[in-house]
């Protein structure tokens, strides 16, 4: 299964991932007509600096996922090995956003009820990913991703 | 984007390109995407170094940058900055021929000379300089002096105001936007939009049309004007255009750029039997010079010299392998091309202490020793010629004539000496109106697309059609700038282009040359008796991308014509700026922007508002 895997050493904090973000999740899915649309599309990826550093952050899909269980409509439920979040039985508690460890689940504009990554189901590859223009960003499985470091590490070691 | 282009020469130079490896523009513009959002909605703002700033499109937070600039101040800063550099690109061209006329008048410029005295000393009596009884280098002396005082005026306004028409003079009064000196306004701009100068995106909209205003109706018509007096006023004339006019056995030298300073040289030095002894010397039939872009532009206005492309052809003209040199002066030159021009034989060469690539070749160009240069440079063809690959040659067959020239004074000999003619077309509605479709090519829009549907579709709907630029080598390709094509016209545009034995489509030249299409319907509205902006009359620029576009959308407006962009400008994420260029300009300036990026409603939303306009002139619509 692939997920959103994050090099922190390539955000360079321009924000690409956050309107494309927004992008995707508006109705026309196009940038000019998003900006107009009533109620405005919302991102669901954030890009968080920290000093001089930046770091985009967006929902996990936690195995153990604490909005799961603190959810008390399920509203939050688990797909597969993705969390997702039903509009319809949220009821604007937020206890989702205070048990999320990373910040990932945040209110749609004007109201109590949340919004968070879905992953983008109508795309082979999430919006943000696709939007990164440094590669910051990618969409593979963690054993790959884990393999890429161990053979960047290799690589290193072996330098004359 | 879907197709690359719709031009067959240009979709067979890209199959050979991919083929051989070669990046062009559309390859770049690919690795591009997706582009920045902020940057595309012109909610960027880098003026100072407390930014960058962005500010967020969709309601949430930033909304303001750190000086406290709203996303409509910083888009309306980001495109009066836009419209500075276009019209400094424009007037710094116009100010070079301003200088190449004052050179010749003191017999210090090699090779030129002042073709039309008729414009010359119609000109000097505009500007109130003497001229009976004077030699023409007296009066050209004077005229160019005068001229350069315009650039740095300190009294008054232009004095090519004094062709606008009174109510829209009164009106720029009135708003304060009538332009002082060139140079001035392009300061101005750069001072408006430092930081923390002018926040009020209506205040600084005022300034860019006035801005605008400056390239229009001053240097860009100092170019068309000056140009005009020194290489002749263009007249109709017949040539051949697209990369099918690169010859296989000749030596061909494509002159790229902006300017006829240079290019006009290096057509007369082509025709030096010396060098053209050179040439067949080393095998060639002969020497080819063909244009390219708005340098390919004047030539062709002036000398029926055939033109290899536009703006998105320059890379594909040397990947046909068969161009010996290129020749570029300034604006809209793509660096991409020494790399392109690596992988051929092709020698490019620069010749403008503005305009340096790195690894170029360049042949500083000075008028005082302008044929010797235009001579080394055309040597420096012939000798390169025998350096092509024979196993890379592949020249397109797409080869079509065309007929330019439509200079006002050409447009007026052909009606028979006065405008009468034209407005009695109008008036019966044989044509509904006229409308100016300019501009460039962006990797955007397919290539040539934009133009080509926006204009057969207007004059199908008896809309005359007036160009420039690479709008007008697109129509020139597409063969809709020939006589014949008024079988594409309506019934009456159709008649009145037979009985004239004019294109349905007229090109009138370079881009300075909007120049030209601002004197024409200033003519037509004093003769009416009416502003600018009564007339049925429109401009669109469906392909645009350059700064000098912007320039120009804005002094067109200006003057009181509805303009349809056909690409995005960096503008929508300042929701109350937009509605002001859209809406709000046509309260004030009688005149706004419409964005259509589909070429067929854009050329549905000029018929509807030349049907508006002729309504309100009391006309059948």
């Amino acid at each position: 299964m692939k997920e959103v895997q994050i090099d922190v050493g390539r955000c360079v904090g321009c924000k690409s991932c956050e309107i494309a973000c927004a992008v995707e999740h508006s109705a026309g899915k196009e940038l000019f007509g998003a900006i107009f649309e009533e109620p405005q599309p919302r991102k669901r990826i954030f890009v968080q600096h920290a000093g001089e550093k930046s770091v985009p952050v967006n929902c996990r899909h936690c195995e153990e996922a604490f909005c799961v269980r603190v959810c008390p409509t399920g509203a939050m439920y688990r797909q597969g090995a993705i969390v997702l979040h039903n509009r319809n039985l949220c009821i604007g508690c937020g206890f989702c956003e205070l048990a999320c460890p990373f910040g990932a689940i945040t209110r749609s504009p004007g109201s109590k009820l949340v919004t968070k990554c879905d992953l983008c189901p109508d795309r082979e590859i999430p919006a943000c990913v696709s939007a990164c223009p440094t590669n910051a960003l990618s969409f593979t499985t963690p054993e790959e991703a884990q393999r890429k470091k161990r053979r960047t590490l290799a690589e290193q070691m072996f330098l004359p | 984007m879907g197709e690359k282009s719709v031009d067959k020469a240009s979709l067979s130079m890209l199959d050979k390109a991919a083929q051989e490896g070669i990046e062009t523009a559309w390859d770049r513009y690919e690795k591009q995407q997706p582009q920045c959002g902020f940057g595309l909605l012109g909610l960027c703002c880098r003026h100072c170094n407390m930014g960058p700033c962005r500010i967020d499109p969709f309601g949430e937070e930033p909304q303001e940058g750190i000086c406290g600039a709203t996303a409509d101040t910083i888009a309306a800063r980001h495109l009066l900055r836009m419209i500075a550099a276009g019209a400094a690109a424009h007037s710094d061209h116009g100010r070079d021929i301003v200088t190449t006329l004052y050179e010749t008048a003191e017999g210090e410029a090699q090779g030129y000379q002042i073709k039309d005295e008729g414009k010359l000393r119609a000109l000097a009596a505009e500007f109130g300089i003497p001229e009976e009884g004077r030699s023409k280098e007296d009066v050209a002396r004077d005229l160019a002096r005068e001229a350069m005082e315009e650039f740095g005026m300190v009294k008054g306004t232009l004095n090519f105001l004094n062709r606008v028409p009174e109510k829209r003079r009164q009106l720029w009064e009135k708003l304060g936007i009538a332009p002082r000196g060139i140079d001035r306004e392009i300061v101005e701009a750069m001072h408006r939009t430092h930081m923390g100068v002018d926040n009020d995106y209506v205040n600084l909209t005022l300034h860019g049309v006035r801005t605008g205003l400056s390239d229009g109706w001053g240097g860009s018509m100092f170019a068309t004007e000056f140009s005009d007096v020194l290489f002749g006023t263009p007249q109709p004339v017949r040539g051949k255009s697209n990369l099918g006019v690169l010859k296989e056995d000749q030596v061909n030298i494509v002159v790229h750029g902006h300017e006829p300073v240079l290019s006009e040289m290096i057509v007369q030095a082509a025709k030096d039997e010396e060098l053209i002894a050179a040439a067949r010397e080393k095998g060639a039939q002969g020497i080819n010079v063909c244009g390219m872009c708005c340098t390919g532009n004047e030539i062709l206005m002036r000398h029926g010299v055939p033109v290899a492309g536009n703006f998105l052809q320059q890379e594909l003209a040397v990947i046909t392998g068969v161009v010996d040199a290129m020749v570029v002066d300034v604006q809209c030159i793509m660096p991409a091309l020494t790399q392109v021009a690596k992988c051929y034989h092709t020698k490019l060469i620069s010749t403008s202490p503005k305009a340096r690539f790195p690894e170029m070749e360049h042949v500083p160009f000075s008028e005082r020793t302008a044929l010797d240069t235009a001579r080394q440079i055309v040597k420096m063809a012939v000798d390169n010629y025998p350096r092509r690959n024979k196993d890379r040659i592949q020249v397109p067959d797409e080869e079509m004539e065309y007929m330019a020239g439509f200079s006002v004074e050409a447009i007026l000999k052909a009606l028979g000496g006065s405008l009468n003619p034209l407005l009695d077309a109008i008036k019966a509605g044989q044509i509904k109106g006229i409308a100016a479709v300019v501009g460039c090519n962006n990797p955007k829009v397919t290539q040539d697309s934009g133009h080509l549907t926006i204009t057969r579709e207007l004059i199908k709907n008896d809309v005359l059609v007036v160009q420039t630029g690479c709008a007008a080598i697109a129509c020139a390709k597409a063969g809709l700038l020939l006589p014949e094509a008024a079988d594409q016209a309506g019934p009456g545009l159709s008649a009145v282009c037979k009985a004239l034995g004019i294109p349905p489509v007229l090109h009138m030249g370079s881009c300075v040359d909007i120049s030209r299409i601002l004197v024409t319907a200033a003519a037509i509205a004093n003769a009416l008796g009416v502003d600018i902006s009564d007339l049925p009359a429109a401009g669109a620029a469906p392909e645009w991308m350059s700064e000098k576009a912007v320039s120009i959308g804005s002094y067109v407006v200006g003057s009181g014509v509805f303009t349809v962009l056909g690409t995005v400008p960096q503008v929508l994420g300042a929701k109350k700026f937009t509605e002001l260029l859209t809406k709000g300009a046509q309260d004030v300036l009688g005149a706004a922007f419409a964005v259509e990026t589909d070429p067929l409603k854009a050329a549905e939303l000029i018929i509807e508002h030349i049907a508006a306009k002729r309504k309100g002139l009391g006309l059948e619509a």
